[in-house]
């Protein structure tokens, strides 16, 4: 390590093989993977939904029921069906991808995926059953 | 990309709020969103939902997992754009758009949650 390394100035621009618009057409789990990108609309759609219905609750009866008939709106139902699909599918990926994303270690020795899904599952259902609760009258 | 400091935090948030939003959208979206409008389960009454949004601690979990599901979306339908519809050359505009949207409907999140 004596002489810092010689660059050259200018270089030549690196050759990038295009990328076509439309790449994740071509390839089923390319696809699958833009559809997973494209679940956080539907997050941010029901955090929407979410928090119009927290306003008219807290505007009284008349506006609670004036919600409900919107939602009952079969346009908006099929937005809910839909964003009920991608988030269940978004959950789905996002809790088998957890070991391979968390490497947990338990006296020394790898804890194996079943071991970290499976809980993940049961909070899941835990919270799931809690939050039904709270809502349908406890 | 440029280097930006401020990246992993981004993807801190997003990662958050993946997981609370996996955690509580789907029981919320089947309940409010597909089982009271079919008629499937009775809508509870407008005053159980008024003393639920009332708890202190039901105002602080909505408002935390609302604002990093709003973030979640932000970071994630950057990367959207960014690969899947190649516009790189917009990046400060789609940046504005989602982070900026972010802010914003976190703002509004807290000005209604905290109000009620």
């Amino acid at each position: 390590m004596s002489a810092p390394p010689a660059y050259t100035e200018f270089h030549p621009r690196w050759y990038r093989a295009p990328v076509r618009t439309l790449w994740w057409l071509r390839r089923r789990s390319y696809f699958v993977f833009i559809l997973r990108e494209l679940s956080s609309v539907f997050v941010a759609w029901f955090v929407v939904f979410l928090l119009l219905l927290a306003h008219a609750v807290g505007r009284g009866d008349r506006e609670y029921q004036r919600f409900l008939r919107w939602a009952d709106d079969p346009w908006v139902i099929a937005i809910n069906v839909i964003a009920l699909l991608f988030v269940v599918f978004h959950a789905l990926t996002w809790f088998n991808l957890t070991p391979k994303a968390m490497v947990v270690r338990l006296r020394g020795t790898r804890v194996p995926p079943l071991g970290l899904t499976a809980p993940i599952y049961l909070i899941w259902a835990a919270v799931s059953a809690l939050v039904a609760w709270l809502v349908l009258g406890g | 990309m440029t280097k930006r400091p401020i990246e992993p935090y981004l993807w801190l948030l997003f990662s958050a709020g993946g997981v609370l939003a996996a955690v509580f959208f789907p029981v919320l979206i089947f309940l409010f969103g597909v089982a009271f409008p079919l008629g499937w389960i009775g809508a509870p009454a407008q005053h159980h939902l008024l003393a639920v949004l009332r708890n202190p601690l039901t105002v602080a979990v909505l408002f935390v997992v609302c604002v990093l599901a709003l973030f979640h979306w932000a970071h994630r339908f950057r990367y959207t754009l960014y690969d899947g519809l190649q516009i790189k050359h917009l990046n400060a505009l789609i940046n504005l758009i989602c982070y900026g949207g972010a802010i914003v409907g976190s703002v509004i999140a807290g000005l209604v949650l905290f109000q009620i």
